[in-house]
């Protein structure tokens, strides 16, 4: 028996090269290059906030309340020693200093972010396998999502928020519930396609066990839309954050987050705008960066975007 | 033919280069070759040959990646690869047309067909809207469409596949250009179908003196509807001259071989097979319905008291249209749909009725290799993975798995070093044979092939065909081979069952049923296929 030849593209080759190969495409995107750069900088920022010459960002002075940025004063330490301290962003209505408020509330900020990002598409991708490949689930839960998404986020962040007492837990917990439905309809369109596969049927009629068969064929094939979904879940995850402590239902005030800060300078904003333009440029910022990002990512990870060469 | 007229068409010299780093410089090499009025010229090569290259440098088609370097391609006199783009879009529809193979993908959806034929009018000639409808309802009886009236105001998903095929035509046709390219117009089409599309292409041309360049894989088609035959290879034409010379008496071994490779209408002499009965069904139904139970909506019933049997080392055809059912009933055999009713033998077992649960152990006897050998291994999974991972499934150990998985590759063809590669590192003929060896790792008592030869180059069809028939002598399996392809089904099976609209019709040994078919669908189905005059293959028969 003959063997036709071997085709040209067989020269190509192991998975770890595809891997570097893609990983290449993403370094000459530069959506994602700066996108990742940026994000990287503000984890970077939060991580070292004790070491970026800031003071204690809920440390209250009623001496030293409203100042514009650049206002110095001098701070006395325990042991007598005094030193000089410049409000770079100045302070807000309670004489917090704003630069340490900012820069520790980019941990809070992205924390929140990075987590909700990760449970959303977690959750929901369990969900959505179960939605796309069992048939009688498939009804119940999505009407279930379709429920979910009927209702504003912000409406149903509020009344999540409002069942507990308010705190980070109770935020996360608001902010990833209505982002599951959008994750589980990605998840469950994607499987509704690879399911129809001929690949998908041959290892059904080889006998491959239902879970072994979602997790070994169907799951791969969400990856990279997932990646990218997460990334727009995060952005918006920081916004909304932003959003629900703006409205006073978020983050206690005493912890610094970007809306918590814009939230105290809202009543003084025409006299002293320093209290939310500087975390306003941070969070708009972070937002534009993970956005950019999330876009990158598609147009490299998912080929159906993908440039012509 | 009219070969003292100045040709509508003259490629001289037509080179397209590739871009850097693909398997071969040029997409077409110095071809050269002419279409005359009123003259149908078929290009006829396998897959990347180069034949809708060099169709669609005539067009000005080309994706942007492709530049012609060198030749000329005249159109009447004129040099199109030298044209502006304006004049070429001149040329496009009044002097030139082309017809596409996908009737579905050609049309706009959200636009009645009438209007995308008095498109063309609207664009290249000043007509009132009255004298366009007038022409466009013309140009539609002339590809005699039913009751153009009322097709006119039809959108593309309300007609069928042929009427569609028939409406491309016709916005081809409309400005009577001189050339018509016609880009394997009809595989997509079913058989019947194929037929009066060729017959409705033929006519119009030869009343309207339309130069044809028809481009095709199909030697049935070529001998059926070409005057001339341009046979190429790798971008290179090896062959070119009138039809009855390039079938009787090709001159290239390239071209005998091809002409070899098309399984001849004549089924050869073959033994009843006695061995036990592998599988049977009896009264198999499958219908589909849609809409909820208050609000029923269309009910289709795609297989209908469905009663096959085949025995150990027996082949069992099953051929039909496109919508006979004849998947459905693989599907059906192999549990990947639940019948509606009926039941499925499979030795003293009916797995018609087993829960998904009891199903698992009854999997392995019945394995399928599917059409699509590009969608059929999971691209992320090493083609080693793919094999053992059914053996794996029923307890075997990793290293035995991957012995059987080694000896398995060695016995397609491949060499089991390979083992450890991507399905895109093989071509399709390479995948079908591993689709294959995935199947027999199962130890299986019945292979069903669902048009598994149907998406190959016709040399590689031999081949897999070839194989198909060797394995299964060799593990004395059952073969249950569903298939369009009136060829491919005498040359390999022992009996064939022929359905429509979800029923066995005929039902016997081949020989008998294409000597002498007794249902009028099955005569409609052996006289519709291309080619019946030329008897091909004497060299495939694989008995």
């Amino acid at each position: 028996m003959t063997i036709e030849a071997l085709p040209g593209e067989l020269a190509r080759a192991s998975p770890a090269a595809r891997r570097r190969g893609t990983l290449r495409a993403l370094a000459r995107n530069p959506s994602v290059v700066i996108g990742a750069v940026i994000v990287a900088f503000l984890a970077l920022v939060g991580l070292l906030a004790p070491l970026l010459g800031t003071i204690d960002p809920s440390e209250i002075n009623p001496a030293f309340r409203n100042k514009r940025p650049g206002a110095e004063r001098t701070i006395r330490e325990s042991d007598g020693k005094e030193t000089a301290f410049v409000h770079r962003f100045g302070t807000d209505s309670l004489g917090r200093d704003v630069y340490s408020r900012v820069v520790y509330g980019a941990r809070v900020s992205l924390l929140i972010g990075v987590t909700v990002a990760v449970l959303a598409v977690g959750i929901g991708l369990f969900i959505g396998l179960i939605a796309g490949y069992i048939r009688w689930a498939d009804g119940v839960v999505m009407r279930t999502m379709d429920g979910l998404m009927a209702i504003p986020a912000i409406l149903l962040a509020m009344g999540v928020v409002s069942l507990s007492r308010a705190g980070l837990v109770a935020v996360i917990i608001a902010i990833v519930v209505p982002d599951i439905p959008r994750v589980v309809r990605l998840v469950r369109a994607t499987v509704l396609t690879i399911r129809e596969e001929p690949y998908v049927e041959a290892a059904i009629t080889v006998g491959t066990p239902t879970p072994t068969l979602l997790v070994r064929h169907v799951l791969p094939n969400t990856v990279a839309p997932l990646i990218v979904q997460g990334t727009f879940i995060c952005a918006s995850a920081i916004l909304i954050e932003a959003i629900l402590s703006f409205l006073g239902i978020g983050i206690p005030p005493e912890t610094p987050t970007w809306g918590n800060i814009m939230a105290e300078g809202r009543p003084l904003f025409r006299v002293y705008p320093h209290n939310i333009f500087y975390p306003g440029v941070c969070l708009a910022m972070a937002v534009l960066a993970i956005n950019m990002l999330g876009d990158g990512l598609r147009d490299t990870l998912d080929p159906r975007f993908a440039k012509r060469v | 033919m009219a070969d003292t007229a100045a040709p509508v068409l003259a490629i001289e010299g037509l080179t397209v280069a590739l871009p850097m780093g693909a398997d071969r410089t040029n997409a077409v090499e110095a071809v050269s070759f002419s279409v005359g009025p009123g003259e149908i010229v078929c290009v006829v090569g396998e897959s990347g040959s180069g034949k809708s290259v060099t169709a669609h440098s005539v067009m000005g088609l080309l994706p942007r990646e492709l530049q012609a370097t060198a030749g000329e391609v005249v159109l009447q006199g004129e040099d199109v690869l030298k044209a502006t783009t304006a004049r070429r879009r001149q040329l496009r529809g009044t002097r030139m047309a082309m017809i596409f193979q996908e009737p579905m993908t050609a049309l706009n959806p959200v636009m009645t067909v009438g209007d995308q034929i008095a498109e063309v009018l609207e664009i290249h000639a000043d007509l009132s809207q009255a004298d366009r409808r007038q022409r466009v309802l013309e140009i539609m009886r002339a590809v005699q469409l039913p009751g153009p009236e009322r097709l006119i105001g039809a959108y593309p998903h309300q007609i069928s596949g042929g009427q569609r095929q028939r409406i491309m035509i016709a916005a081809a046709l409309v400005l009577d250009p001189a050339l018509l390219i016609a880009d394997e117009p009809t595989t997509a089409l079913d058989v019947t179908t194929q037929a009066q599309i060729l017959k409705l292409i033929r006519e119009l041309q030869g009343r309207r003196g339309t130069g044809v360049l028809f481009i095709t894989h199909d030697f049935g088609v070529v001998a059926e509807i070409a005057h001339r035959v341009v046979v190429m290879q790798s971008g290179r034409v090896v062959e070119a001259g009138a039809t009855a010379d390039i079938l009787r008496r090709p001159r290239s071994d390239y071209t005998r071989m091809l002409i070899a490779s098309v399984p001849s209408l004549k089924p050869p002499p073959r033994a009843p097979k006695t061995g036990t009965v592998a599988v049977q069904t009896v009264g198999l139904s499958k219908t589909y319905r849609s809409g909820s139970f208050l609000f029923p909506g269309r009910v289709v019933r795609a297989a209908r008291d469905v009663a096959l049997e085949v025995r150990r080392g027996e082949t069992v055809g099953i051929v039909g249209e496109s919508g006979s059912g004849k998947s459905t009933v693989a599907r059906c055999i192999a549990r990947l749909v639940e019948p509606t009713s009926g039941a499925v033998r499979i030795g003293d077992i009916d797995v018609a009725r087993l829960s998904e649960r009891h199903l698992r152990a009854h999997r392995r006897h019945v394995q399928i290799v599917f059409q699509d050998p590009y969608r059929s291994l999971n691209p992320r999974r090493t083609v080693g993975a793919s094999i053992v991972e059914g053996p794996m499934n029923f307890g075997l150990e990793a290293a035995e798995a991957k012995k059987r998985a080694s000896r398995l590759m060695a016995l397609v063809g491949l060499s089991p070093e390979v083992l450890d590669r991507y399905p895109h590192q093989f071509s399709g003929g390479q995948r079908q044979r591993i689709a294959i060896a995935r199947a027999l790792a199962m130890e299986p008592q019945l292979l069903i092939a669902d048009e598994a030869v149907s998406a190959l180059d016709v040399s590689v069809q031999a081949q897999v065909l070839k194989l198909l028939d060797d394995v299964r002598q060799r593990f004395d399996l059952a073969l249950l081979f569903i298939t369009h392809d009136l060829r491919v089904a005498a040359q390999i099976c022992d009996r064939i069952a022929v359905m429509q609209q979800g029923l066995v019709v005929e039902q016997g040994p081949t020989a008998q049923v294409f000597a002498a078919p007794r249902h009028a669908y099955t005569r409609a189905l052996f006289e519709a296929a291309p080619g019946r005059t030329v008897d091909f293959g004497a060299a495939t028969t694989p008995a």
